[in-house]
């Protein structure tokens, strides 16, 4: 035992003068972290170790911790720490921890909270459950074994969960007779593998959990390390609660507080930044600014606060705000989405289900999410990219999802609160994956939202109407823009408001500079949606006309709108009857080859699966299908 | 501008209280009237202010409780401006059920199961509690949103994974979520927090000269006529105070002159036993608390 008794000097201080202890213990910050190794490694020694070198084992827990040496220990009649953190009756039969466990010790500088997770590659959600909340890691290594497999997983983890400290602790130093050499060894293989997966920095320390060399002080045996001990390092770490004063402010909206009816006030965790009185913020999703009137606590009214404080923010002017909505810097708010890419890490025994929904809670924010079938696994041993078509318990994938609303959001790796999210099983409610975003995927709405007095509703309320948007789709020279013609004659009559979207007006103004390929046709339906969009958000009915021959992008467009203003009508002409009316003579061109990915010809049409409309135009002339088509829309 | 440890945890307290308020139906504080009572509840009003907390403070009362706390109780509640419910079994009070006949029968009856009835009568939802990580092994792997199956049982293999600070608070009907607000608070932060908050407390933590008895390595204290006596045994008059309190039969107490919060403090730092010895139920088998909540124990 080199270091037990040298320890904490703090056990005089409170003999000797209490109130100089309190004062002290007052101003302690806080580190949590998470120790990553196997039984094997000694990672229950190690926190053991720790707990006892700071006096959190009381002598009744040391008495049964004695018996129960004996009795179940692996250490003969040495006191077995591992006893000492293992929990539930069932786990310490097994001899394996099987859940996250959190630890409380302390020095003079700080207080810390560890979370202890098992090692095995089964348990992979409980590590990166317990690794969500830590801002370092301590990873284990057994000095006689050097870097292992699993030591490369427990990397991989507690750098995708965002963890920018990480401590290689080389343990069973002891065992290796304190060889410098074996330390460098372990450390450069390290330093190899810790590059390839983006690991900038970490910190090598050669400890023995069960001799308490390098732990509280330094250690005799190793004269050739000139580094800190692991206490000293976990004391001065930078906590990352205080690099995120620096970003900028940022608080979800958890609760509106209304006592009474003079006070109404917005009740949240800073995440990032700072605030005081007078800061103009902006809310978002609705985009309106303020100023900030008081940041009110029962200690008094603050003139600053920041990040990781709770408190309740008024406003100077009577605005919309609730739950989920985020109050941030108004010149540099997050962004609003509804199609994300993410890694996620499956957490249920009941298999991901690609396109069901699941409740996704973000921040404060719960919406309703539809996950893609993944883009690929990671095997988090190897690292490599797998195919896959579903996540099962303890898989790690890239997905991308969709959300029925936009959420308020900001990479995982600028944001924990704004991008770290879970999915909730809407049928059990219970937590299934754990998610990183790691960016939208449509560009346009990382355009702040202007915020207008007259919004949509007043734009259709005035037009008495309701906006919609009758999408066509169909061949060229299927009859799409004579049908759709025919409709807005009628509506025109009626005397509603609209607006024919088609192939004169829009390709030759704002699509003119794409062409006919693949991505040129779907930016070229994005446009037109985005387009449709704002005249709808104007009260408008927008007829469009145009062959949009991908599903996807049909889809896409249809994600856009609220889901009753979105009418897909497939103008469903046999490619034969179309060619042989070829009113302008475009199949004829496709087919000598002089027209190039000609929709029918060398591009494929993807008809609709189930359109609400469909007009088979072999039976039906066009002002009939007008009628049919008005008849739909209005019954329904 | 660097926060302290005890600030951070009492926003974190703060947010998982605001949490609860804002996804919960029918929230409840269940209030103990003990020291991490006081402190639960100290948070809970920072944390609604300026309004009071919007929900009630629910005392699952055996009536063996120390008189000092129900005087206590009653003050709390009103300064808090909450309302207060007191739930008694009404089975263990037909029956008789007293800690000197029945041992664990009367914390099974008037506490786990008295817990249950009151949750069940009121509709209760989410229950906060003041329970803490530190205080014993098998609550090391607590969550802070403990789901309990309709009929109160926890099972410790079916617990949600938290992550971040996300707390998942959906839950099927009938099912209840028991919420530990205070989970990362340890012993010393809890007296610390008191001590720099002027929070009121039962005066039972402080040394004074009562009148004691010493019965199975307990010192007990004769708190009022219903004390039974074995033969020969006479109340004898010691300097004690009470590191935590429960129903005064089954509650030992330390011989102290600790009189006030820093030398309590002192005390506490100084002394090589847990907590929870003083409590005559945790004296079985290891995993004996493990046990008790299972059954629903809170």
């Amino acid at each position: 035992m080199t270091g037990a008794e040298t320890v904490y000097e703090t056990d005089a201080l409170i003999g000797q003068d209490i109130e100089a202890y309190l004062e002290q213990h007052r101003h302690k910050t806080m580190l949590r972290f998470i120790t990553c190794g196997s039984v094997d490694d000694g990672k229950s020694t190690l926190i053991g170790r720790l707990l006892y070198d700071s006096k959190m084992i009381f002598k009744d827990q040391l008495a049964s911790l004695e018996a129960d040496s004996r009795k179940m220990g692996t250490q003969g009649e040495n006191i077995d720490f591992a006893l000492l953190v293992d929990g539930l009756a069932a786990e310490r039969e097994q001899g394996i921890t099987i859940d996250v466990a959190y630890r409380f010790f302390a020095t003079e500088e700080r207080k810390f909270i560890v979370a202890d997770t098992p090692g095995h590659e089964q348990y992979t959600r409980n590590m990166v459950t317990g690794a969500s909340t830590a801002d370092l890691a301590v990873i284990l290594v057994d000095a006689r074994q050097g870097i292992l497999t699993q030591t490369r997983r427990h990397s991989y983890l507690v750098h995708l969960l965002g963890i920018r400290h990480i401590v290689l602790a080389v343990n069973k130093m002891d065992l290796v007779d304190y060889d410098q050499a074996v330390f460098d060894q372990i450390v450069t293989d390290y330093e190899a593998f810790a590059t390839e997966i983006g690991i900038k920095d970490f910190t090598p320390i050669p400890i023995s959990g069960l001799a308490g060399d390098n732990i509280a002080s330094k250690s005799d045996a190793t004269k050739w390390y000139t580094g800190t001990t692991l206490i000293q390092h976990l004391e001065t770490v930078e906590v990352d609660a205080n690099t995120a004063g620096e970003k900028p402010f940022r608080m979800p909206v958890q609760w509106v507080n209304r006592p009474n009816l003079d006070f109404r006030g917005f009740s949240g965790l800073i995440s990032s930044g700072k605030i005081r009185t007078g800061d103009n913020v902006r809310i978002v999703p609705s985009g309106r600014n303020t100023t900030i009137k008081s940041i009110v606590t029962q200690d008094g009214t603050l003139s600053e606060a920041v990040a990781g404080q709770s408190v309740t923010l008024t406003f100077n002017d009577e605005i919309d705000c609730s739950r989920g909505d985020v109050v941030a810097l108004a010149e540099s708010p997050p962004a609003s989405a509804d199609r994300f890419e993410a890694t996620l890490v499956w957490m249920s025994e009941h298999p991901m289900v690609p396109r069901r929904g699941y409740w996704l809670k973000i921040g404060t924010q719960t919406v309703s999410a539809s996950v893609q079938p993944p883009k690929y696994q990671i095997g988090i041993n190897t690292l490599e990219h797998l195919a896959a078509k579903t996540l099962d318990l303890n898989a790690i994938g890239v997905c991308t999802f969709s959300t029925d609303n936009p959420i308020t959001f900001e990479p995982y790796a600028s944001s924990k609160t704004l991008g770290g999210f879970v999915l909730i099983d809407k049928m059990s409610n219970n937590t299934v994956a754990a998610g990183m975003i790691n960016f939208s995927l449509r560009r346009a709405h990382n355009i702040h939202w202007q915020a207008a007095d007259v919004d949509r509703e007043a734009h259709a309320s005035l037009k008495d109407q309701q906006p919609k948007v009758l999408w066509f789709t169909g061949l060229s020279g299927s009859g799409k823009s004579t049908i759709a013609n025919e409709v807005e004659k009628r509506l025109h009559a009626m005397g509603k408001h609209t607006f024919l979207l088609d192939g004169d007006n829009v390709r030759h103004g704002l699509n003119k500079d794409l062409g006919f390929t693949d991505t040129d046709r779907i930016e070229n339906i994005r446009r037109i949606g985005e387009v449709a969009k704002l005249m709808t958000d104007a009260g408008l009915i927008v007829l469009t006309a145009f062959i949009s021959p991908f599903r996807s992008e049909r889809q896409m467009v249809r994600e856009m709108m609220p889901d009753d203003e979105f009418v897909e009508i497939h103008i469903d002409t046999p490619l034969d009857v179309a060619e042989a009316r070829d009113v302008k003579g475009l199949y004829k061109k496709a087919r000598e080859g002089t027209l190039k990915n000609f929709t029918g010809i060398d591009s494929p049409y993807e008809a609709p699966e189930d359109p609400q409309i469909r007009i088979d135009t072999t039976t039906l002339p066009a002002d009939e299908a007008a009628e049919k088509i008005i008849s739909v829309i209005f019954d329904n | 501008m660097t926060l302290t440890h005890l600030q951070r945890i009492e926003a974190e307290s703060i947010h998982i209280m605001r949490e609860v308020v804002a996804e919960a139906e029918n929230p409840v504080m269940l209030y103990s009237i003990g020291k991490d009572s006081a402190a639960m509840l100290h948070v809970a009003k920072k944390a609604f202010y300026p309004g009071p907390p919007p929900f009630p403070l629910l005392h699952v009362d055996t009536t063996w409780k120390f008189k000092d706390m129900y005087a206590l109780r009653e003050k709390a509640a009103a300064d808090a401006g909450m309302k207060l419910i007191v739930h008694k079994n009404s089975d263990a009070e037909a029956q008789g059920i007293n800690p000197f006949d029945h041992g664990s029968l009367h914390t099974d009856m008037w506490k786990t199961e008295g817990l249950k009835q009151a949750l069940d009568l009121h509709g209760f939802d989410a229950a906060f509690g003041g329970a803490r990580r530190d205080e014993e092994k098998s609550r090391a792997k607590e969550r802070v949103f403990s789901f309990r199956t309709a009929s109160h049982r926890w099972e410790p293999k079916n617990q949600r994974p938290e992550l971040w600070n996300l707390y998942n608070a959906r839950k099927t009907k009938g099912e209840s979520i028991r919420v530990f607000p205070m989970s990362n608070w340890t012993e010393l932060d809890i007296w610390q927090y008191i001590h720099l908050e002027n929070i009121e407390i039962v005066p039972l933590y402080f040394a004074a000269s009562r009148p004691t008895l010493e019965r199975d390595g307990l010192l007990l204290m004769v708190d009022d006529e219903r004390f039974r006596f074995a033969e020969g045994e006479k109340p004898e008059m010691r300097s004690i105070r009470f590191r935590t309190l429960g129903c005064y039969p089954l509650t030992g107490a330390v011989e102290s002159n600790a009189t006030t919060l820093p030398e309590v403090i002192q005390e506490m730092l100084l002394t090589t036993t847990s907590e929870r010895q003083g409590r005559a139920i945790d004296h079985d088998a290891a995993a004996s608390m493990e046990k008790k909540k299972q059954e629903g124990y809170f």
